[in-house]
């Protein structure tokens, strides 16, 4: 007769032929099945944090930060609506999640027993997909589909839900033997006349722009370098969406930097001008398209995604290809390099128009600020910021506001999965947790979360986790004592109307930092900003650094609501030359 | 200016709608049914009517008949997010119009009248194959089968004739000829 484990032993059976290594979590009496079992696996890590939001975000960080699952296990009721937020974080972002949610006994389901929610019904429409385990002789098929659904295609949050009584109940493991598809190749469903379509549309673009997403960060480094080479080839200007930097070097002369709503002008003028756009894995998300009438008007567009609902969703495009962004740019290249041996000399003379065009953007140079010697700009302080840690593999987190803004604009990522931070749903207090699972990831890594001072009070109780486990995590707050966004959009749109985004009472960063047990520095002026970001740096504890900023510095540029690309909204700079147009100007 | 208060941008211009059935095949399990009606709720599709039933026992299949209008774009986003709900195995999509669709939906009417009332009742059903389920001397039970709009005018017409309650199916679809959806 073969051995009989209970639920909780299978859980883990699982997750070890998984290869598991660290799951983020916070017990609870439907758990404890599962947590008392923990002992006996040495090869998995626990990571207690201090509220389940933060073991989802630190999932996150994790995943996005290797290309793994994060896991988390969480108890029932409270334990699962607190993991919700970071769920649909996950959901929205494609990230992939596996969560692990106690349930109240199979009998008391449906009373309203202690503890109970319906969490199968409440994270249904912020998963791929849930399962509620009612028998035990289910749970290892459950659990492994859970994997492979979560990492498949185009990534995302599962959840698996596990009554007490199942993981008290016993039944075989069979041991599980990993399916051998690769990941992108069964989602594939293209043509290699979808791709010479492609070449043919590259070959006679006289304006044409790469726009690159999230998607191929998700691909896996290999896509990023398989980008890189068609870039290289082709010969074209490149723009990304905030998920995607890292993916092309931004100190390249190729990438225009980070398009929409806070992107470049030239990036944004280039999508509104081009004749050819080929999108790549990235989604057509409104913060990019601006008003959707007017977006990009002259353009044939190209849309390569995994995930076929992507497609014709918020933009019709002219051709689409459906597949993993690494397999299509590989029998891009391949097809390339055959038919078009020298396409860069012939290119460059019909592209040199164009290139004069997007220098003449940048000549404009969008994302240059008022300097200060007095108070220290928000911008400098990231440029510092990356200037002193650029010789180092940084991995840096963000929370979500003006200071996300200005840390895409000014931080420069020349790698994948160093970057990052909730765009999808823009959750405020995602960072700090974040960094934790991405520093669990990488010991030896430098991490460091590009915080607000609001976000960061709603998970800064996580600061407890990275003193626990030594996370020498760096939280680089921006300190302008206003929910700074909020603050921009009442400035520009509601009559400066500072509604409640003025944060009275604030604590002190120095005093929480020591009262946590880590590291507090606080700069106050440009001058002592490098010294002390060194003292950051040179400190293997965590930190919480406490930069007090210019208080009113707003995030430029700009596309005001309800506006194309090419009616965007400079900085001071320029809005004192009135070099910007009077329609923009009317706007706002 | 008026409107531009917002962070985000204005709808777009308005497009025509069309009707269309969408026939989805899913795995017989607990939440299916939420899980394709809380697509289209939380996506803001329509649904004007629902038909779902079990129609493979051996391999523990439901079809579920939906009847929608939406944009060209809509249905299409529709279409393309039930197919990836993990227990769907295929979605068919067709046109209302569609000649070489048909489609049904099943009403009963209850009528409280005197028999001369009751057998015009039955009388003004007969294009609808009427079958009398049950019957008293004063009242009766027809059901027929028949399209919406003739389920819709006939419910406004029998009133006359003693119709005290009606209950109805959603649409149900199934293509003419040999063919089969794959």
């Amino acid at each position: 007769m073969p051995k009989l484990y209970s639920g909780a032993e299978i859980v883990f059976k699982c997750l070890e032929d998984q290869n598991v290594s660290h799951i983020f979590g916070y017990p609870g009496g439907a758990v404890l099945p599962i947590y008392d079992e923990l002992k006996n696996f040495n090869s998995i890590k626990h990571i207690l944090v201090r509220h389940e939001q933060g073991a989802g975000h630190a999932a996150e960080g994790y995943a996005r930060s290797t290309g793994k699952p994060g896991v988390l296990l969480v108890t029932s009721g409270p334990g699962a609506t607190n993991a919700v937020t970071a769920l649909t974080d996950a959901y929205m972002d494609s990230v992939p999640l596996v969560c692990i949610t106690g349930q109240v006994p199979t009998h008391l389901i449906g009373t309203d027993a202690f503890q109970e929610c319906d969490t199968t019904g409440i994270t249904r429409p912020c998963t791929k997909h849930n399962w509620l385990v009612k028998d035990v002789n289910d749970l290892a098929e459950i659990m492994h589909k859970a994997f492979e659904v979560a990492t498949t295609g185009r990534p995302g949050p599962v959840l698996v839900d596990i009554p007490k009584d199942i993981q008290f109940q016993k039944s075989k493991y069979k041991n599980y033997k990993k399916n051998k598809k690769l990941n992108g190749q069964s989602h594939d469903n293209y043509s290699q006349k979808n791709i010479d379509e492609l070449i043919n549309l590259i070959s006679k673009a006289k304006k044409p722009i790469f726009y690159t997403g999230g998607g191929v960060i998700n691909s896996g480094s290999k896509a990023s370098e398989l980008l890189r080479e068609l870039v290289y080839t082709t010969g074209f200007p490149i723009t990304s969406t905030l998920q995607g930097l890292g993916c092309f070097p931004a100190d390249d002369n190729q990438f225009l930097g980070m398009l929409g709503m806070h992107g470049t002008y030239e990036a944004n003028n280039a999508m509104y001008s081009c004749d050819l756009m080929i999108n790549v894995g990235a989604r057509f998300d409104d913060r990019i398209t601006g008003k959707i009438d007017e977006f990009s008007p002259k353009s044939k567009k190209v849309h390569i995604d995994i995930d076929p609902s992507s497609i014709n969703k918020n933009v019709k495009v002219d051709l689409a290809i459906v597949g993993d962004i690494k397999s299509v740019l590989t029998s891009t290249l391949k097809t390339f390099k055959k038919s078009k041996k020298n396409f860069s000399k012939s290119n460059k003379h019909q592209t040199s128009n164009w290139w004069e065009q997007i220098q003449k953007w940048r000549s404009k140079r969008s994302l240059d600020y008022i300097g200060s010697e007095e108070t220290i700009k928000p911008q400098y302080a990231i440029e510092r910021l990356y200037e002193l840690t650029k010789d180092k593999d940084t991995y840096i987190t963000t929370e979500v506001g003006q200071h996300q803004m200005w840390a895409a604009q000014h931080y420069k990522f020349n790698k994948p999965n160093r970057w990052m931070t909730s765009g999808g749903l823009g959750t405020m207090g995602y960072g700090l947790p974040a960094a934790v699972g991405v520093q669990i990831a990488h010991p030896k890594k430098l991490v460091i979360d590009i915080a607000g001072e609001a976000s960061v009070l709603m998970t800064m109780q996580e600061m407890s986790t990275a003193v626990q486990y030594n996370l020498p995590i760096k939280i680089f707050i921006l300190n302008n004592e206003y929910m700074g966004m909020v603050r921009q959009w009442q400035e520009l749109l509601h009559d400066k109307n500072y509604s409640e985004s003025y944060t009275a009472a604030l604590p002190d960063f120095v005093k929480m930092a020591e009262a946590y047990g880590c590291v507090g520095i606080r700069a106050k002026t440009p001058e002592e900003l490098d010294d002390k970001i060194i003292e950051m740096l040179n400190t293997d504890r965590p930190v919480i650094f406490d930069c007090l900023v210019d208080k009113q510095e707003n995030c430029f540029p700009m596309i005001p609501s309800g506006k194309p690309h090419n009616q965007m909204l400079l900085g001071p700079k320029d809005q004192k030359d009135k070099k910007i147009t009077g329609k923009g100007r009317t706007l706002v | 200016m008026a409107n531009s208060k917002s962070a985000y941008s204005f709808a777009g211009k308005k497009q025509k709608l069309d009707t269309h059935i969408i026939v989805v095949w899913v795995d017989n399990e607990a939440g299916v049914l939420a899980r394709v009606v809380g697509l289209f709720s939380g996506r803001g599709y329509n649904i004007e009517s629902l038909a779902v039933a079990e129609v493979d026992q051996k391999q523990n299949i439901s079809r579920i008949t939906i009847v929608t209008t939406g944009t060209p774009q809509v249905v299409d986003q529709i279409k393309l997010q039930l197919k990836k709900l993990v227990p769907v195995h295929k979605v068919a999509d067709f046109k209302r119009e569609d000649k070489n669709v048909i489609f049904k939906e099943m009403a009963l009417f209850k009528f409280v009248a005197n028999n001369g009332k009751l057998n015009k009742a039955f009388e003004a059903c007969k294009n609808f194959n009427p079958v009398i389920l049950d019957k008293t001397n004063k009242s009766n039970v027809i059901q027929i089968t028949a399209l919406r709009r003739e389920i819709d005018t006939m419910s406004k017409n029998l009133k006359k004739f003693g119709l005290v309650s009606v209950s109805r199916t959603g649409a149900v679809a199934m293509t003419r000829g040999s063919e089969i959806f794959k």
